[in-house]
């Protein structure tokens, strides 16, 4: 019996050296692209899975030829798309290592993805140096661009989440609440103290003399807020900002409106939208809630979030949130790119250089919109941020929003060469919000 | 002064919950000198039971809305029931000769596997079970509402620790496994079935976990991880508590739970030391931890 | 006077055909070996602290040291040479380990462990409350210079390889020696049986500080290695899954001879990185599974192999 388990273990081991082996180029006359985000942990649920269900639908359709124009050429430049899918889940150090795996053994043409903060500016420099045209659909961290101030290859299509909270607070003050005191509660990590600092920072610009009541910081995933929800309801603020995300939104959600705390006070919660048609009524009547940007329930009707919104409930039987539209608008920046670097040569790769020149300050239309890729030198889109209030119909059994307020790109962006925490801290200079 | 009682009541839900987590974790332990990793597994095997029954019985059943908790308490057990005698007789058995070290890392290696299996079962969409938790209502304590089932909670889990120490210390049963407790090689001299006491053991210990999940499960959002996150709480209070004991469990977690609360209405900024804080007190000062039983130094 | 054995002059082979390999095997390939080796030298020190009958369920504390060492020296303090940072990366958690040594030397067996784990759990609170030292998303590593030289990208990595490579197999060397010295010998017996240890009239307690010190230099080292590599660090290095990780390599090498965390971190890191590709919806399921099978049929890990194949020939 030992004999045979050692000699498994050795073919084994074998086996593991024959598959080291450097697979040899996409040379299968496809468009291969890796797709990175979460396929486990508590992150799958909420993001990971709507986007890459988001990314699926897209992808297959693409290759179909079935979506609408400007997208009906079949795949990317009429090569069939090859999606290569990794987990995102375990941490920068192991991305790291997957990101060169997909540069180097699987020869990606080009990288979509990466939720994380972490994550981002992890690969940041690595895919700047390996030279592989990536694209993060969902990040918001500010340090992205400052950090790596002068981007060749890498691209966001999605906002920084310092616009989140720019957003929220203009939204608080435009549409009157009382607001003479805001509590936080966020979970314990970057995002959630960023969210808090950027949120602070701007309600200070617009308000002056708010009053922090408490701020809260459990740990991530802690799943239990008893004592939290005790503390803000004794502090009794007229708002609660939370940046929680997923099952910790949903639980707080639930915990807290089981307790009364949403009942007589301003809540926000800047990815609320993810939740929309989970909380079936366990959240308050007039919780307001972001989604990130100009996704999901706040999209535009336009062609293509129309038949991407019909497609999606088809094949997934769920409406898509926001982490599907904004994987998609990813993938149909990263098309447009190739298309226009490969113009008059149908049916090739465009070369890595030509196509990050393209996508570099590329206006492109998507589910949200048109797009422009127009700040950090043409690499970072600029879009707007929009929201509104959750109502739920006990008949319908529906959720559905209201007072949606949405804020254009330039009224909440900060400018080329200012930080975030500069410019609202200078009084958003050069903001136009117009009416 | 509401602050006080706030302080009070959250730590005593805090700690209540912090128990039930750590409850089975402490009774493997004890009588079976297995750290065991993939507790948590089981606790998020509970909460997906339960939180996907309790779901499909309100969306597809219009039935007594009270009979969802005898379902809360009826699925966890047999989830329990059924993953304990599995992994116990499918796997522990032929392991119990090795060493505790190895003991931890094949745990580990089962809560890789369980951690995927779940995913595979019950999708990554997290379950939102409110109904049963909804249901009770809230009451108004001092000026301060709080949810009826978490002060629920705080009772079931008190009926808990009763019934494993009267079990432990008033049963015929309690007194044989105190016996392997105290030294397992004279209770087999003495003739007690020890591999019996150890399935017997497990699959208590499993149902404990899985348990916690299934009455965790309507107050939050059921989402891969949460198994994970639970171990190093239900660690901390085990080792804080003192590993196998029942009574240690209980202090550790009023301790672990009542200083929680305090960081979190005082001084929110340390509230993620807190936990580690204390364990590394308690262990600097009583490294057995509190109720632990120092072992005699074999010569 | 140094005894010269078989594995020694096997170690050094090794160390050359690593080395050697690093002018023709694919960069990812070369990359994945880097972060082996240097996982490989902090689950030495693991290993050490297992001979002496520790279980360290913490390593990550000192890792994380050496890894924000690295990163901290180039980021504030202007320092830009690998080796100087590796240095500093290990005086470091040298130092810390002579503090938290006086403390964690009174502990045994899970105490041990559990302690160990909550104090690198404390570091990991702090880092996460440092928002200068980018929190949870950590800060990215300046390229560093080797001996005052700085390299372009691609032999930068070649570089950081071969140094990789090269501490590796120095550092196993040393271990060697150390595990068939005098002191390798004790720290063996009291694990066995600490109390006739001081019988002897010797002290376990200060023998195991030694040992404590020792195992840290090696994470720090592995740290700083990682961190040079990835170019990027964050307070998960700290984290005790990533501690976890440690004890689980150790235990698949087994504990016998200074190559199995070579062996065990290589093979672990493609099973793992394959896993992820394959079946990436399940891979912790499989790496379960095969961690699994290598428990239960070679419970002595996977160098068992290696001693039955010698025991058969002899």
């Amino acid at each position: 019996m030992k004999n045979i388990v050692q000699k498994s273990l050795a073919v084994m081991a074998a086996a593991g050296t024959l598959a080291a082996m450097p697979v040899h180029a996409a040379e299968n006359g496809k468009f291969r692209v890796g797709v990175v985000t979460f396929l486990s942990g508590a992150a799958a649920g909420p993001f990971g899975v709507p986007s890459i269900n988001g990314a699926k639908v897209l992808v297959d359709a693409l290759n179909e030829g079935k979506v609408p124009a400007p997208y009906n050429v079949k795949g990317i430049n009429g090569l069939e798309i090859e999606a290569v899918v990794i987990d995102e889940n375990g941490g920068a150090t192991k991305q790291v290592e997957e990101f060169r795996n997909l540069a180097e053994r699987h020869k990606v043409d080009a990288v979509v993805g990466y939720i994380s903060s972490g994550d981002c500016l992890a690969i940041s420099p690595v895919a700047e140096e390996l030279g592989v045209p990536t694209v993060f659909f969902d990040c918001g961290t500010s340090r992205l661009f400052e950090e790596n101030n002068k981007p060749r290859y890498v691209f966001r299509t999605g906002l920084d989440a310092a616009i989140d909270n720019i957003g929220a607070a203009r939204y608080l003050i435009d549409t009157g609440h009382k607001v003479d005191s805001i509590a936080g509660i966020q979970q314990n990590y970057s995002w959630g103290q960023d969210s808090w600092g950027d949120f602070t920072a701007a309600m200070k610009q617009l308000k002056p003399g708010v009053k922090i009541a408490t701020e809260q910081f459990p740990k991530i995933f802690q799943g239990q807020y008893g004592a939290e929800i005790s503390a803000l309801a004794i502090s009794n603020p007229d708002v609660i900002h939370s940046s929680f995300w997923g099952g910790d939104m949903e639980a707080l959600v639930l915990q807290g409106n089981a307790r009364g705390l949403l009942d007589k006070r301003t809540t926000i919660l800047t990815c609320g939208e993810s939740a929309l048609d989970r909380f079936k009524g366990q959240a308050t009547n007039g919780l307001i809630v972001g989604a990130r940007g100009p996704f999901g329930a706040f999209a535009p009707k336009n062609t293509l979030s129309d038949w991407f919104h019909a497609a999606y409930v088809a094949k997934n039987e769920m409406e898509p949130t926001y982490p599907a539209y904004k994987m998609v608008q990813a993938i149909l920046g990263l098309k447009a790119a190739a298309e226009k670097a490969a113009a008059g040569k149908p049916g090739t790769v465009p070369n890595k250089d030509a196509l990050v020149g393209a996508f570099k300050g590329l206006t492109f239309e998507s589910v949200s919109g048109t797009v422009n890729m127009s700040r950090a030198n043409g690499h970072q889109a600029l879009q707007g941020i929009a929201y509104g209030e959750y109502h739920f119909d006990k008949k319908t059994k529906k959720a559905s929003l209201q007072n949606v307020k949405a804020y254009a790109g330039e009224c909440v962006t900060p400018p080329d060469g200012t930080t975030a925490t500069e410019w609202i801290k200078a009084g958003f200079p050069g903001a136009k919000c117009g009416g | 002064m509401t602050t006080f009682y706030a302080i009070f009541i959250d730590g005593m839900i805090y700690a209540s919950w912090l128990f039930l987590v750590a409850a089975g974790l402490t009774v493997i332990y004890g009588v079976m000198r297995i750290l065991n990793m993939a507790h948590g597994s089981f606790y998020a095997i509970g909460a997906y039971c339960a939180a996907s029954l309790v779901g499909w019985y309100f969306s597809d059943f219009d039935g007594n809305p009270y009979l969802s908790y005898l379902l809360l308490i009826g699925c966890a057990l047999v989830a329990g029931l059924v993953v304990g005698v599995v992994i116990e007789q499918g796997l522990l058995r032929f392991m119990y000769k090795r060493n505790e070290l190895l003991m931890i890392i094949i745990t580990y290696a089962l809560l890789l596997i369980l951690e995927d299996a779940t995913k595979l079962a019950f999708g990554v969409d997290p379950y939102f079970t409110y109904q049963p938790y909804a249901l009770l209502g809230r009451s108004d304590i001092g000026g301060l509402a709080f949810a009826n089932y978490d002060l629920l909670l705080v009772v079931v889990s008190a009926a808990i620790g009763l019934f494993c120490w009267l079990v432990l210390n008033r049963t015929h049963i309690g007194k044989v496994l105190r016996a392997v407790i105290h030294d397992r090689e004279v209770a087999v001299a003495m003739g007690v079935n020890v591999r019996l006491m150890f399935a017997g053991t497990f699959i208590f210990g499993t149902t404990l976990g899985a348990l916690a999940g299934a009455l965790t499960a309507p107050s939050i959002s059921v989402s891969p991880g949460i198994g994970v996150e639970v171990i190093v709480l239900a660690f901390a209070v085990v080792v804080v508590g003192g590993l196998g004991s029942i009574e240690g469990a209980i202090v550790g977690a009023l301790l672990v739970g009542m200083t929680r609360s305090l960081a979190v209405h005082l001084a929110p900024q340390i509230e993620l030391f807190v936990i580690y804080g204390v364990m590394s007190l308690v262990l600097a000062v009583r490294p057995q931890g509190l109720f632990g039983r120092t072992l005699a130094r074999k010569i | 006077m140094i005894h010269i054995d078989r594995s020694m002059v096997g170690l050094a082979a090794a160390t050359l055909i690593l080395a050697a390999m690093g002018g023709f095997v694919p960069d990812w390939l070369a990359f994945i070996l880097t972060l082996a080796l240097a996982k490989a030298l902090v689950v030495q020190g693991v290993v050490l602290q297992m001979r002496a009958g520790l279980v360290s369920f913490g390593q990550g504390l000192f890792f994380c040291v050496g890894g924000y060492a690295v990163g901290m020296g180039g980021q504030f303090f202007g320092i830009h040479d690998a080796p100087l940072l590796l240095v500093v990366g290990a005086l470091a958690a040298v130092a810390l380990a002579a503090v938290l040594g006086l403390l964690m030397t009174r502990y045994r067996d899970i105490f041990f462990a559990m302690l160990s784990l909550a104090l690198s759990m404390i570091l990991f609170g702090v880092l996460v409350k440092s928002s200068d030292l980018g929190s949870t998303d950590g800060f990215n590593v300046h390229p560093a210079t080797f001996f005052g030289h700085s390299f372009s990208n691609e032999s930068y990595k070649s570089v950081l390889y071969l140094l990789t490579v090269f501490l590796a197999g120095g550092g196993a060397l040393i271990l060697h020696m150390v595990h068939h010295s005098g002191l390798g010998r004790i720290w063996e017996a009291i694990r066995e049986n600490e109390i006739r240890v001081e019988y002897l009239g010797l002290s376990p307690r200060w023998l195991l500080y030694a040992n404590y010190l020792l195992a840290a230099a090696f994470a720090a080292l592995g740290g700083g290695l990682t961190a040079l590599a990835t170019g990027h660090i964050d307070p998960e290095m700290a984290f005790w899954t990533t501690s976890g990780e440690f004890v689980f390599i150790a235990l698949l090498g087994g504990t016998a001879h200074v190559a199995a965390p070579f062996i065990a971190a290589i093979l672990f890191a493609f099973v793992r990185t394959y896993a992820i590709e394959f079946t990436p919806h399940t891979w912790q399921m499989i790496l379960g599974f095969v961690l699994l099978g290598i428990i239960v049929f070679l419970p002595k890990g996977l160098w068992s192999l290696v001693q039955s194949k010698r025991r058969a020939k002899a």
